[in-house]
């Protein structure tokens, strides 16, 4: 039952008015504050979730990189910087570093350009585009564990599709022993990559090209521009935001490869195709080094760290300014 | 492209005899116990039972989640929202590799190791900087005039989350929530790291697992790859427009 002199909160007149106060500057402080713990609640469940399982362990992996530590109770023999200086003469990790280098320049140099193309290919009007782009981004949604475990039947000496298909066309010399090999491993681990990861750039540049307004191109066209120039002077720069950020993804994926090495290789033959992470999960999970896995790990992320700071600073900042070249705000 | 895909279904139907004999052409007779064996065994089911309920666990509790957290962040001026934001987006560079150690050791004495939150919860942490992020954006572009009219008429703030953005989200709501399903049903690492127990096994670790145990049976193993293919295939092919429009949101955005 509702009072008949008092009125109802939620169905009288003043509904969802505050109370009219006293003294103007304090109920506005008490506002304020009454919005803030709204707006912080509504944070509090990420705020929660992340500090718990993101960041504390990320602390965690810096603090446990300063001790010897096999991961039973917790860390106490500290050791300084030990692990760092053993980390840099440690010959399995300057490898990982050479060979992170090898894909990133790889990836760069051959697959975003690939996946452009393509996507250039893919952008004109031509029939059974919508399959070919389905075909193409399909390996992206396969989990990587599935994707090598594949590749590395595919790869199989001797037995495998790839030799037997170079034995029947009669190039028997050109197979070989792919993942088993020193000296092929990186180069079939980097055509598997191109194969999972091409067309997720590609449809990345699909997705810019959309946003090139058609005048511009056109406009050129009449002009006289060719083809090439028209990619070259028009197309290119205003792709340039799209293609700076799936640089940027292309490095940080490179550093941070694991799954793929991991089911085709485990890093081998004799640690010549092993990643940063595969490294630390050998000494972290196999060897109980857990003190220096987490300094790999602290080195890891010090890595992926710097890099994007600087592209950040140096490259990225450029699509903040200027009105033609960003992507921002377009919404959709 | 496809070449490895069509080859892997093929060798499915061959017997690991043929194709030894025969690895490039059709298969000569059309075996079909390969993948029938493999349907008929609980395991697999078990497998695609479990991924399906750590992706849908991850997923209801990332998005629910981040979309508070992207409602306050779109909706409120609050004293730290920049630095808090930052955080987030910093949290996009944090490799899973790095947190791997210490996460293990963290679930292992939260006794949530062989426990499908083991796995639900990283996910969600980590899968929450791309969804607010994304969110966030979406959030944005629901004009104020909309909050200022639901609060005329009565509404909390909780209540105009609730009643009118979440509802004029569902797009938005449904790329994310697409991103999040095909991420845990991708994932490898974290599981392999939390399941000891072959019980709870998700559908990567079970393909490599089958792997090892039958890596002698080719043809065997060429089917369960592709029966393994067939479901995160399949969810493309339905979702491919919000998946698509998701990362490429996501990747322009961040």
């Amino acid at each position: 039952m509702t009072s008949t002199f008092l009125p109802d909160k939620r169905t009288g007149p003043d509904a969802g008015l505050p109370p009219p106060a006293a003294d103007p500057a304090r109920s506005r402080a008490r506002r304020r504050a009454l919005n803030w713990l709204t707006a912080t609640g509504f944070q509090l469940p990420a705020l929660v979730l992340f500090m718990g399982l993101v960041l504390l362990p990320m602390l965690f992996a810096l603090y446990a990189a300063f001790f010897r530590w096999g991961g039973f109770g917790m860390p106490s023999e500290y050791i300084g910087g030990e692990n760092f200086t053993r980390l840099f003469q440690d010959e399995v990790f300057l490898g990982d570093l050479w060979r992170c280098l090898v894909l990133v320049v790889l990836s760069l140099v051959l697959q975003l350009p690939f996946a452009l193309a393509m996507a250039v290919l893919l952008n004109q009007r031509m029939r059974g585009r919508a399959v070919y782009r389905m075909l193409f981004f399909a390996p992206y949604v396969l989990s990587e564990a599935i994707t090598g475990i594949l590749f590395g039947m595919i790869f199989a000496p001797d037995d495998g599709f790839a030799d037997q298909l170079l034995g029947r066309i009669g190039l028997e010399g050109l197979g070989g022993e792919w993942f088993a090999d020193p000296s092929t491993v990186m180069a079939t681990l980097f055509l598997v990559m191109t194969w999972k990861y091409f067309g997720f750039h590609m449809m990345l540049y699909l997705a810019g090209l959309q946003a090139v307004p058609r005048e511009l191109t056109e406009a050129a066209l009449i002009d006289g521009a060719g083809p090439w120039q028209r990619f070259r002077n028009v197309t290119l720069p205003l792709l340039a935001p799209t293609l700076r950020i799936s640089v940027f993804l292309s490095v940080i994926g490179s550093i941070q490869l694991f799954d793929l090495v991991w089911v085709t290789t485990a890093g081998g033959p004799d640690h010549h195709s092993e990643t940063m992470a595969v490294t630390m999960f050998q000494y972290g999970f196999k060897r109980y080094q857990v003190g220096y896995a987490s300094a790999i790990s602290v080195a890891m992320f010090g890595i992926s760290l710097v890099f994007a700071l600087a592209y950040q600073r140096f490259v990225l900042r450029r699509d903040l300014e200027g009105a033609t070249t960003t992507m921002r705000g377009d919404g959709k | 492209m496809a070449v490895p895909l069509v080859y892997a279904a093929l060798s499915g139907f061959k017997s690991t005899d043929e194709l030894s004999r025969n690895p490039v052409g059709l298969p000569e007779s059309w075996v079909t116990s390969n993948y029938t064996q493999i349907l008929g065994s609980g395991d697999f089911w078990r497998l695609i039972g479990n991924s399906t309920l750590i992706a849908v666990g991850t997923t209801v509790l990332v998005v629910a989640v981040s979309a508070l957290s992207a409602f306050s962040f779109a909706r409120f001026a609050f004293r730290g929202r920049e630095v808090l934001f930052t955080l987030f987006t910093m949290g996009l560079m944090f490799p899973f590799a790095v947190a791997a150690l210490p996460l293990f050791l963290l679930l292992r004495s939260l006794g949530l190791l062989d426990n499908p939150l083991g796995v639900i919860l990283p996910q969600a942490a980590f899968g929450l900087p791309m969804t607010i992020i994304i969110l966030r954006g979406f959030f944005r572009q629901i004009p104020g005039e909309l909050e200022e009219a639901a609060t005329l008429d009565g509404c909390s703030s909780f209540g105009f989350f609730w009643r009118v953005l979440l509802p004029m989200a569902r797009p938005a709501l449904g790329t994310v929530s697409v991103l999040a399903v095909v991420t845990s049903w991708n994932n490898f690492f974290l599981p392999l790291l939390v399941f000891t127990d072959a019980q709870w096994w998700t559908l990567p670790i079970g393909v490599q697992q089958f792997q090892g145990q039958y890596s002698a049976e080719y043809a065997k193993v060429f089917a369960y790859l592709v029966l393994a293919m067939v479901p995160a295939l399949a969810f493309y092919s339905v979702a491919e427009r919000q998946l698509v429009g998701g990362l490429t949101a996501g990747a322009t955005k961040g």
